[in-house]
C-alpha cells in the first residue's frame, strides 16, 4: 500500500430531484509510471491506481480505467444525476491490490 | 568532396525520408490501440469534444476534458507517450452527462486523440495538438 493515500471528494450537500450535480475527486497517490529510473539507473517499478469507480445508490455513474499517463494525485470531475437522496460510493483500485474507499451522502432539497 | 546539384538534392531527400520514418511506426501503435478499443471499426470524425490546452508548460499535469453526448465510453490516447493509452471513461446509468475531466502526463509535444463509443455502437473521434514545454513521464 502506498503511503499517505488520502481520498478527497467534493459533493454538494443537497440537490433537487433530477438535478445533475458535478462531483470532483482527488486522491493523493504517487502514480509511479514505471518509466522513471532511480539514482542508480534502475527502473522504479510501476505502481498506479488502475481503476476508479463512482456509484450512486448502487447504480454506476462512472468507471475509469487509468493508465500510467494519468498524473500524480489523480483528479476527476464528472456529473451525476440525482433522482433521490442517497449515498455516493467512490472506489479506487491500486496496482498492489489495495482498495481505497470514500462515501458521501446527499439529501434532497 | 564535391557534390553536383543532383547529388545534393538526392541526399537532402534521403535525409527527409529518414527523419519521417519513425512517425508511421508511432502512428501504427496508436492505431492498434484505437482498433483494440473499437474492435476494428473505423471511428467517424466529430461527435466528441476534447478540451486540452494549446500549450502545456508542464507535461506532468495537463488538464484535459472530454464531452461526447450519447457516448457510453470515451478513451483517450497520446501519440507521443511511451505507452499510448491514457485513460478510459465508461459512463453508467447514474451518469448526469457524458463529460469528464482529469489531468494527464504528456512526454512531449504531440497529438492527443479521444475516441467515443456511442450508444448505437458507432465510434467517433477527435484530436488536439498540445505543445509541451517540459515533458512529463520522467526519464
Amino acid at each position: 500500500m502506498a503511503s499517505n493515500v488520502k481520498p478527497r471528494v467534493k459533493v454538494p450537500k443537497s440537490a433537487s430531484a433530477g438535478e445533475v450535480v458535478t462531483i470532483k475527486t482527488l486522491i493523493s497517490h504517487p502514480m509511479e509510471s514505471g518509466q522513471r529510473k532511480d539514482s542508480a539507473g534502475q527502473p522504479i517499478p510501476r505502481q498506479i491506481i488502475n481503476r476508479f469507480t463512482c456509484d450512486f445508490n448502487g447504480q454506476n455513474a462512472l468507471d475509469v480505467t487509468l493508465e500510467p499517463a494519468v498524473s500524480t494525485n489523480p483528479y476527476f470531475e464528472f456529473d451525476v444525476r440525482v433522482d433521490a437522496a442517497g449515498e455516493f460510493h467512490f472506489t479506487w483500485y491500486d496496482d498492489d491490490g489495495s482498495i481505497y474507499e470514500e462515501r458521501k451522502s446527499i439529501t434532497l432539497a | 568532396m564535391h557534390f553536383t546539384r543532383r547529388e545534393a538534392l538526392a541526399l537532402g531527400l534521403g535525409g527527409i525520408t529518414a527523419a519521417a520514418l519513425p512517425l508511421p511506426a508511432l502512428a501504427s501503435k496508436v492505431d492498434d490501440a484505437i482498433a483494440a478499443f473499437t474492435g476494428g471499426a473505423t471511428p467517424a470524425e466529430g461527435g466528441v469534444t476534447l478540451t486540452a490546452p494549446e500549450i502545456a508548460e508542464n507535461g506532468n499535469t495537463v488538464p484535459i476534458a472530454v464531452d461526447a453526448p450519447g457516448a457510453v465510453a470515451v478513451a483517450v490516447f497520446a501519440t507521443g507517450n511511451p505507452e499510448t493509452g491514457v485513460v478510459t471513461f465508461r459512463f453508467g446509468p447514474a451518469a448526469g452527462s457524458r463529460m469528464a475531466s482529469t489531468r494527464v502526463r504528456l512526454a512531449k509535444t504531440q497529438d492527443v486523440i479521444a475516441v467515443a463509443q456511442m450508444e448505437d455502437g458507432s465510434f467517433a473521434r477527435t484530436s488536439a495538438t498540445v505543445k509541451v514545454t517540459i515533458g512529463g513521464c520522467g526519464g
